[in-house]
This record gives structure tokens, C-alpha cells and sequence, in this order.
């Protein structure tokens, strides 16, 4: 396929081209709240306390007079901070031992698939909301708790690509030349995979967004004075009646951070993978 | 197909022990003694050690991990440190609450995701089809105690029509219980929905790529016949495996809808015995949840067996 | 269409509230934010205990009453000896427990013993403490006899955890509560709610209501949602400061701003630098603004303290002016301590609204002094453990609601890790003095040194936020033990 082929797919795909602005435009917010937010989050007004939006506050303020869209600018960061570390724990780990599983086979592959179960037999949400509570809430911790179940997410995909990669042709050409499972495995198993993996990368780091605002919900993710969208939304649950705006915002937020990584990954699936089109 | 199951079910039964050991290891070492959270910030220090004599914690582990254990397979799964109450007791009443939950979110689901999913499939490329599978995106990524926040806005606090929170108990009607799980529900089974009209829809349109539709197809028969006659029965197939899957992820689910609308079920139970420290609780409601996740997928993969037999002669 | 319309009617019909009748009620819906682990006032400390059972279910000897001062309960009288030392209880007669079982004397004697024995894990022992023997003269004659005279000898036997059991039920109370009081537990629903009912056989004035139900709201949101419904008819201590303002508004109810033996304070490390410098402790103070602190984390709702001591008590002495928030002087005192550009530390928050909250602002408060304090959220059982038990913190925000515990910084080992010779004095002076100008000068005293000395900063007067249907009576406006005493509560018409 020609590049000026790609191109043209790209532009033409719906999802990915609305996946990737909306994507883009949380990254622009997340990076411009380290430079400027139109108030400063850490300083409370207490007299200014649950305006609704006017032209002074757009978004307007929560309990302690704190301006929402600059809390929401800030709270970004702690979103994209725990879903990508966490993400990046579940592949750096999960990854090679699925590769290590689909290369050695036999007994390496039955624990590993083994060890999958187990940790799939644990309720993510419940497991995450016990482990905060033995080490403590907080950023860290949160990270920890969502990242143990990205690993055999990982571990799984990885198998899976790399199992029906080891019987291609291009492979066992390899192995014919006397090139040993390692090399085969860095060399032609994990380049032919990537699609798969950045796709399903996408698709973790959505559902890391919504496992910390679900963590900061209930107080087990990061901790004041750096704010988040979970825990804003447990402040407005009190003050529903009296202050709407404080729970509308944060979500939608949520919403959308979440929505456009999920359109950009069927997006980048159709285009990379256009046989997975119809999986989810 | 026996050799296949019996395997399936002992791996399923070293899981499941494997699960009793880790969740009694962690919970162990769970910062924070029972006895002195009962008795509060006055309570001298001989108070609170008697209270530990007498709820068990001076003997050793190892002992305490098989007594549990052994309990746990006659039914008996101790006494709650906080309520003193049997445990199984604790979970009874909270299954009333949570189990009606799961099973109304995921009829709820069903209803409303697959007619979406077989219009979409049926009119594929269609405005209406994008317009529903965008409707789905959007319903994916809506965390859903945020959807259960709105709902309490919109219905209980602008309509009082449905109240905000709280679970009268099934004994003191069954209008009013349902009443109070009606949001619950709809909060829990919106992203579900979205998911499983996305599966039913991409699904049918496998199916429809088919040889055997298209000789279907080719013999004259109409469209319409062909999706809900032939497409339809075998596009379920990857559906059940998802609302199989889903019904796990649904009971322990609940947790965080539990807490926004202050339901007396299981997530909540557990929530606060975490809190409380009221460790015995915590391992009984984690182990049944991760037993019922096992049994649930044993279930789904001996069906699968049984439906698609390559998949156990192969083995 | 039509059909459709009818079945929208239909279904709102259905879910309007049930329309409530004309006869007086005799029934009463309570709405409480903390389920009690158990029933048994005498083995544990949760205050929801007593919320259900205090005065309902079970009695003291004496009792305290709505104003906080202590009144005759199963016992009729007493009389001290001229040494202070002997109290000779006469107990009422034809006073039966809940399962039928007569009260006499023995049943005051085994409870008092088992409350101060070896094997008691009453969280209250302290309470006991004072007692040298009991005995019983005859059955309805009790002699208590002291090791040294105790001022606050009645006022401890009126607490919840020196209630009258009997030795038939004591191990069975926890579930099965059985006391001697107006209510007897009718059924606990885990998790959702506890009804207790009229004792037909109470030995003194019955109890108005036929039947009171407990129903367990923890979450603000939804017991606003509930009053409005009016599924809750009254909620004594209402958790949503943020929304009392509309019900103060609305005539169908009362909203009563009461006060509590709850003492909120900003608790530090006395024994750990830099807090060991009074001098940093007097900044902290100094630093924080009371007002935008109640207005912040209370919705405006709690009376300022300046010392360790509940407003409400005739011995009370307004302290606030000695630790006014004035920025500049904070900085100027952390500089005088050799912390001219603050330092760093935390500040560990309990659960409550008010800890949680009230930290936010505080933090942010002392970050204006350079003080950068580190917000670290803990559970109850990890604050027991690692502040309370262990003193591993450096400052912590916590409400002491027992009444009657000025005492707490006479105490070694007690986590503010406060050491003061001359408070220690003037704490055993106060103990050994009954009621009257000597006990009030002597309690102020020891209100000024805790001002001076600041061992924690002194924050607000925890108020109890009482609001109920403007049609019921009988009440406790304040709090001054945490109780839900419903034996004089009625409907009116």
C-alpha cells in the first residue's frame, strides 16, 4: 500500500479522524495547565463558593470557591498519569511473557495461561479498591492496583499474535537459517505484532481513565490539593441539589477523554488491522 | 468431551484455591486491628487485648487459614467481627439486593442492545446505524456512577419521581424496593448495553458474510428471513459469551453504583467491612465473587464446548 | 396514544408519595448516618450504639438528661457519705428486663464487676476506675464505695457503657439487646434499618411512640432526598451541612442548630519537631482562619473554640481572641522558631466531612505561611492505629466527642503527646472537687493554659444539626452525650 493510500484512509476514517482531534485536544489541555489555568487550583475563596458558570468562572466553582475549569484543566493530568503509567506496567511485563509463552509452549505457557485465569478470576474494581486499602490511596497506589490487571491483558494479546505468527512462513524461514526462539522473537515476532499491541494499548489506557476517576470516586485515587475529575464528582454528589455544574463537568470530561481513545483505537484499527474490524 | 470437562473443572477448582490462599495472605496484612477500632479511642490496652483473645487473632496463621478454609466448605464462612453475626447470614441479605440488581441491569441490557444491534446490522452504513453506534461509543465511555449522579439529578431531585438512594427492604413491599433499583439499574446496564449492541451488531454482520447466508440468500429467500431465521441464532453465539462474562463483571460491579445509591448489597458490604476491618466478611464476599467468576466462565466454555466440538477434540 | 397516556398517569399516581393520615401517628421514621457494628453499649465505642440504645433500651443507675445534667434513672436516690467515698443507691422496684427477668440489686453488682473486670472489653473502663467494691445491702439497696472521692462519680455511671445488663442476656446483648428500658428491639435489618418498639411492661412513664425505626442514610445527598420524601421523618444529627439552608426555608419542618460535647481539633505531634516549639504550634494557630474554616468544610455551621472546652458549659471562657488568624504574625512566630521559610510535614484526616474537608482548607491555609503540608486520608481503624495507638504523625484534624474529657491532655501516652506538670495539677484538683465557683475557676485555668500552651489548634464546636417535621415534639435539641432519647418524643396535631 502506498503512503498516498494511507493518507487518504486516514482522512477518510471517521472514528480515527474524531478519536485523534478529541484526543488531541485533552493532550493540548493537560500540557497548557502546567504553563496557565485561568485561576490557580490551590488557592480557596471560600465567599466564591458554588457559582454557577458565568463569564467570570465558565465553568463556575466548586464548595471552596475553586474555579472548575481550571480544576479540570490540572485534574487531567493525574487521569493521563495513572492510566499511562499503569498501561505501561500491564505491557512492559505482560508483553514479554506472552512472547516468552508463545515461544517456549509446554508447561512456561500452561502456568502463564494458568496465572492469567487467576488473576481474571478477581473482580478488577473490588481487587483495586482492597489493595488501596492495604498500601493507602493515593496516585501510587492507584497505578499499582490498575496496572497488575493490565499485565495479563497483555500477556494474553501478545500470546495470542505471536502464537499465529510462529507458524507464518517468514518464521520458520528463520528457524530454518538456525536463528534461535530469542532472536526470532525481537526480530520478526515482536515488529509484526505492534499493530495489535498499540491498539490494544488504546483500548487499556481508556479503561485506565476510567478505573482512576472510579478509584478517585470513592477517595482511593490521588489526594488534594492536586485535584481530579473522580474526586470532583464525589464532592458534587453532596451538593447535586444546590450546584449542578460541579457534577456535570467533570464527567463530561471523563466522557470524552474516554470516548475519543476509543475512537481513535477502532480508528487505528481499522487502518492497521483491517481483518480485527468487527472485534472488540 | 468428559476428558476436556473434567480438566476444565480441576484447573477451575486450583484456582479457586489458589484465589483462598492470596485473599487470606493479603487481607492478613491489612494495616489496622479490629478489635481496637471496636473499642474506640477511650478503650485501655488490657481491654482491647482481651478482645483480641477472644475473637481468635492470637492463634497462627497457618491454623487460621485452614479453619477458614474448612468452613468455608461446609457453608460456614465465620462470624462477622463487627456485627457478630454468621457470615453467611451478612451475605444473604445482601445478595437480596445485588443479585436483583445484576439480573434487572442485565435483562435491561439485553432488551435494549440487541434490537439496536440487529437494526444496526440490518441497515448497515445507514444514518440510523451510525447514529446508534455512536450513541454506543458515547454510552461506553460514560462512567457510569457519573450517569448515576445525573439520573439522581434528573429523576430524584428535579422529578422526585425515584428516590435518590437508600433500600427500604423486600419485606416492606416489593414496589418500593423496585423503585429504588430502577436507577441502579439503568446506570449499570447503559455502558453494558452499549457494549453488547456493538458485539451483536458486528457479530450478525460476520455471520451475514457467510457461505451458507449467501446460498440463503441466493435461493430467494427475502432478506429480512434470512437475519432473524438463520444470522440471528448463530450471531448469539458470541453475544452469550459476553453477557456471560458480563453478569460477573455486574455483580461485583455494582461496588461503586452501590455507594452513589447507598444499596445494602454486596459491593457495599464489602466496602465497609474493608473500612471496618471486619477482615472474615471481606474474604467471604471476595471468594464467592471470585468462585462465582470461575463457575461462570467454566459454564461458558463447556457450553462453547458442546456448541463448537473442534474446540475439545483439538485438545 | 391513549393507552400510552393513561399509563403515564397511571404510573405517576403510583409514585407520588402515599398521603399520610389524620389520626396522630404513634410512628416515627429516624434517619441515622452510622450503622452500629452491634447493640451492647457495655463492649464497644462506636457513638451509634448509644444513638439507638441509650435511654431507649437500656438504663444506668442515672442518666443524663437533654441539657447534659445527670438525672435519677433505675436508681430513685442515693445518698453520699460524709468522705465522699460510699453512694448508696435505692433502686426502683417492680423494674423487669426486656425478656421478663426481675432487676434487683445483684443484676447492678454483676454489671458494675463485669464492666471493671479482667475479662471486660467495656471501652469505657476508665469510667469504673474510681470504684473500690460493690455490694448489695438488700435487693434494692446498693453501696458503691470509692478508692478516693470523685466529682464525676454520677455523671460516669449516667454513660452509655455503664448501663444495667443482666447476667442471663449480658453475652447475647450485642444481637439480641435485652435492657430494662421504654423500647425493645423489634428487628435489625443489616445494613438498612433498626425498629424498635414500645415495652408495654416499662416500670415509669411509657413511651409515647408505639414504634421508632432507625433507618441507616450515610450518604448526605440521599438524606436530603429523604426528609423532602418525608420517608425519614427526622434526622437528629442531619449530615448534609450544605443543604440545611433549604429546610430552614421550608415550614414543614424544624431545623434546631444545637450544640455537642464534640471539640474539633487540629491535632499535633507535642513530642515531634518542629511541633515541640510552641512558638510553631502558636503559627499553626495563627495561621488558620476559623470562619473560612466553618464557612468551608461546615456550610457556616459550628460555634469558633479557643480552647479545649464546649461553649454550652457554664465554665466556659471565650478564648477565640487569643489565637486570631493574622497571617503575619504566623510567619513572624515560624521565623522566631528558625523556620523562616516553613518546612514540610503532613496531616493525616479521618473520614468525617468535617476532618476531610476542614484539612483541604487548612492545608491550604498553611501553605500561605510556607508550611507545606502533605494530605494523606486514612481510615478509622489505620487513624487508631497509626496516630492514636502508635503517635505516628505529625498533625491530624479530629472531633473529640466524649463529654466531659478535658482531661485527655492530663493523660500520659495520649497521642497529642502533651506533657504539662501544672495541667496534670490542676486535672487532678478538678477531680477531687465537686460542682461550684472552685470547679469553675479550676476549669478555667486549665481552658487558658491549653490556650497558651496550644497543644493542638482549637478549631469549632461541632454543632448538631437536628432537623425533623415541624409536627413532632420531644426531641433533644442538643447533644450533650450522642444519644437519640425518644421517651418523651410525640406527634402534634
Amino acid at each position: 500500500m502506498s503512503t498516498r493510500a494511507d493518507l487518504r484512509n486516514v482522512l477518510t476514517n471517521r472514528s480515527f479522524l474524531i478519536g485523534a482531534i478529541i484526543t488531541l485536544i485533552i493532550a493540548i489541555m493537560a500540557g497548557l495547565s502546567f504553563m496557565w489555568t485561568p485561576y490557580n487550583v490551590s488557592a480557596l475563596d471560600v465567599v466564591a463558593k458554588l457559582k454557577p458558570p458565568s463569564m467570570t468562572h465558565w465553568l463556575g466553582t466548586d464548595h471552596f470557591g475553586r474555579d472548575i475549569l481550571s480544576m479540570i484543566m490540572v485534574g487531567s493530568r493525574a487521569s493521563i498519569l495513572v492510566a499511562f503509567v499503569s498501561v505501561a506496567i500491564g505491557a512492559g511485563i505482560g508483553i514479554p511473557l506472552g512472547l516468552w509463552a508463545a515461544a517456549s509452549g509446554g508447561v512456561v505457557d500452561e502456568i502463564l495461561m494458568r496465572f492469567n485465569d487467576l488473576v481474571f478470576a478477581f473482580p478488577a474494581l473490588l481487587s483495586a479498591v482492597m489493595i488501596t486499602a492495604i498500601f493507602g490511596p493515593g496516585a501510587i497506589n492507584a497505578i499499582i492496583a490498575i496496572g497488575i490487571f493490565n499485565i495479563p491483558v497483555f500477556a494474553r494479546v501478545a500470546r495470542g499474535a505471536a502464537l499465529s505468527l510462529w507458524v507464518r512462513e517468514f518464521v520458520l524461514a528463520a528457524r530454518a537459517i538456525g536463528k534461535d526462539e530469542g532472536r526470532i522473537t525481537i526480530d520478526h515476532i515482536l515488529p509484526n505484532m505492534a499493530n495489535v499491541l498499540i491498539i490494544q494499548g488504546t483500548i487499556q489506557f481508556s479503561l485506565g481513565i476510567l478505573a482512576e476517576a472510579g478509584l478517585s470516586y470513592v477517595g482511593l485515587g490521588s489526594q488534594p490539593p492536586m485535584p481530579s475529575w473522580g474526586r470532583m464528582l464525589f464532592e458534587a454528589q453532596t451538593m447535586i441539589s444546590l450546584a449542578p455544574h460541579m457534577a456535570l463537568f467533570p464527567g463530561l470530561a471523563i466522557m470524552m477523554t474516554v470516548l475519543g481513545l476509543n475512537l481513535l483505537g477502532d480508528g487505528l484499527r481499522d487502518l492497521l488491522d483491517p481483518k480485527l474490524r468487527y472485534m472488540r | 468431551m468428559l476428558s476436556y470437562a473434567s480438566k476444565r473443572v480441576s484447573v477451575g477448582i486450583v484456582t479457586l484455591l489458589a484465589a483462598s490462599i492470596i485473599v487470606f495472605a493479603v487481607l492478613e496484612i491489612v494495616p489496622g486491628d479490629p478489635a481496637r477500632l471496636m473499642l474506640g479511642m477511650n478503650a485501655t490496652e488490657d481491654a482491647v487485648r482481651t478482645l483480641q483473645e477472644q475473637m481468635g487473632f492470637n492463634q497462627p496463621l497457618i491454623s487460621r487459614y485452614f479453619s477458614w478454609l474448612g468452613g468455608l466448605l461446609t457453608g460456614d464462612f465465620g462470624k462477622s467481627y463487627t456485627y457478630s453475626v454468621p457470615v453467611f447470614d451478612l451475605i444473604k441479605e445482601r445478595v437480596a439486593v445485588s443479585l436483583p440488581l445484576a439480573l434487572i441491569s442485565l435483562a435491561l441490557s439485553t432488551v435494549i442492545a440487541i434490537p439496536v444491534g440487529l437494526f444496526s446490522a440490518s441497515r448497515r452504513g445507514s444514518i440510523a446505524d451510525t447514529a446508534a453506534m455512536g450513541a454506543a461509543q458515547i454510552g461506553i465511555a460514560i462512567p457510569n456512577f457519573w450517569f448515576a449522579l445525573l439520573l439522581v439529578y434528573v429523576f430524584a431531585v428535579m422529578l422526585r419521581l425515584l428516590p435518590a438512594g437508600g433500600f427500604t427492604g423486600w419485606e416492606n413491599g416489593l414496589w418500593p424496593s423496585i423503585k429504588s433499583l430502577i436507577l441502579p439499574s439503568i446506570a449499570l446496564a447503559l455502558p453494558q448495553a452499549s457494549i453488547l449492541a456493538r458485539v451483536t451488531r458486528s457479530s450478525l454482520l460476520d455471520v451475514l458474510g457467510e457461505d451458507y447466508i449467501r446460498t440463503a440468500r441466493a435461493k430467494g429467500l427475502s432478506r429480512r428471513r434470512v437475519l432473524y431465521h438463520h444470522a440471528l441464532r448463530n450471531a448469539l453465539i458470541p453475544v452469550l459469551t459476553i453477557l456471560g462474562m458480563q453478569f460477573s463483571f455486574l455483580l461485583a460491579g455494582t461496588i461503586i453504583v452501590e455507594n452513589v445509591f447507598y444499596l445494602p448489597g454486596l459491593g457495599r458490604l464489602v466496602f465497609q467491612a474493608i473500612t471496618q476491618r471486619d477482615l472474615i466478611v471481606v474474604e467471604g464476599v471476595v471468594i464467592l465473587l471470585v468462585a462465582t467468576v470461575i463457575i461462570v466462565n467454566l459454564v461458558v466454555d463447556l457450553a462453547y464446548a458442546i456448541v463448537d466440538p473442534r474446540l475439545w477434540s483439538r485438545r | 396514544m391513549n393507552i400510552w397516556k393513561s399509563f403515564l398517569i397511571g404510573t405517576a399516581i403510583a409514585l407520588l408519595p402515599a398521603t399520610t393520615s389524620f389520626a396522630a401517628k404513634t410512628d416515627l421514621v429516624l434517619g441515622i448516618v452510622l450503622e452500629p457494628p452491634h447493640l451492647d453499649p457495655t463492649a464497644g465505642a462506636a457513638a451509634a450504639i448509644d444513638e439507638i440504645v441509650y435511654a431507649n433500651i437500656f438504663e444506668g443507675l442515672t442518666r443524663i438528661g437533654p441539657k447534659g445534667d445527670v438525672l435519677p434513672a433505675l436508681s430513685e436516690s442515693w445518698i453520699l457519705s460524709d468522705d465522699g467515698k460510699v453512694y448508696t443507691f435505692k433502686l426502683h422496684k417492680d423494674v423487669k428486663f426486656h425478656d421478663g427477668t426481675g432487676f434487683d440489686a445483684e443484676d447492678v453488682k454483676f454489671s458494675l464487676d463485669r464492666a471493671r473486670g479482667d475479662k471486660s472489653t467495656n471501652a469505657q473502663k476508665g469510667l469504673f476506675a474510681a470504684i473500690d467494691t460493690v455490694e448489695t445491702v438488700d435487693s434494692l439497696t446498693v453501696k458503691v464505695t470509692l478508692k478516693q472521692p470523685s466529682g464525676d462519680f454520677l455523671y460516669n455511671m449516667a454513660w452509655g457503657d455503664a448501663v444495667i445488663v443482666a447476667p442471663e442476656s449480658a453475652d447475647t446483648n450485642k444481637d439480641k439487646p435485652i435492657g430494662t428500658g421504654p423500647f425493645k428491639l423489634e428487628n435489625w435489618e443489616k445494613g438498612s434499618q433498626i425498629v424498635i418498639a414500645k415495652n408495654p411492661d416499662y416500670w415509669g412513664t411509657p413511651a409515647k411512640l408505639e414504634k421508632a425505626t432507625f433507618r441507616i442514610i450515610p450518604d448526605p445527598a440521599a438524606a436530603t432526598a429523604a426528609l423532602l420524601a418525608g420517608d425519614v421523618q427526622a434526622f437528629p444529627v442531619f449530615p448534609s451541612y450544605e443543604t440545611i439552608a433549604q429546610f430552614q426555608t421550608d415550614p414543614r419542618f424544624k431545623v434546631v442548630i444545637g450544640t455537642t460535647e464534640g471539640e474539633t481539633v487540629l491535632g499535633m505531634n507535642n513530642k515531634k519537631p518542629p511541633f515541640d516549639n510552641v512558638n510553631v504550634r502558636q503559627a499553626i494557630a495563627h495561621a488558620i482562619d476559623r470562619k473560612t474554616v466553618i464557612d468551608g468544610a461546615m456550610f457556616g455551621f459550628g460555634a469558633p473554640i479557643g480552647s479545649f472546652f464546649p461553649p454550652h458549659h457554664p465554665a466556659y471562657f471565650d478564648l477565640t481572641a487569643e489565637t486570631t488568624y493574622d497571617p503575619e504574625l504566623a510567619k513572624k512566630l515560624l521565623a522566631e522558631a528558625g523556620h523562616p521559610n516553613g518546612f514540610k510535614t503532613t496531616l493525616k484526616l479521618p473520614p468525617p466531612t468535617y476532618a476531610r474537608r476542614g484539612g483541604e482548607i487548612i492545608a491550604a491555609e498553611l501553605r500561605e505561611i510556607g508550611i507545606d503540608a502533605e494530605i494523606i486520608p486514612v481510615e478509622w481503624a489505620q487513624w487508631l492505629d497509626q496516630v492514636f495507638k502508635n503517635k505516628d504523625y505529625d498533625m491530624t484534624i479530629v472531633s473529640h466527642t466524649e463529654p466531659n474529657d478535658l482531661n485527655i491532655f492530663a493523660r500520659d501516652d495520649y497521642y497529642f503527646n502533651y506533657d504539662s506538670a501544672t495541667f496534670k495539677e490542676l486535672i487532678k484538683q478538678i477531680e477531687a472537687t465537686s460542682d461550684g465557683p472552685k470547679r469553675t475557676e479550676l476549669y478555667q485555668q486549665a481552658q487558658k493554659l491549653l490556650a497558651a500552651d496550644e497543644p493542638a489548634a482549637f478549631l469549632f464546636q461541632l454543632p448538631k444539626t437536628g432537623i425533623w417535621d415541624a409536627k413532632i415534639e420531644g426531641l433533644w435539641e442538643n447533644g450533650p452525650i450522642q444519644a437519640n432519647d425518644l421517651t418523651a418524643v410525640k406527634w402534634i396535631d
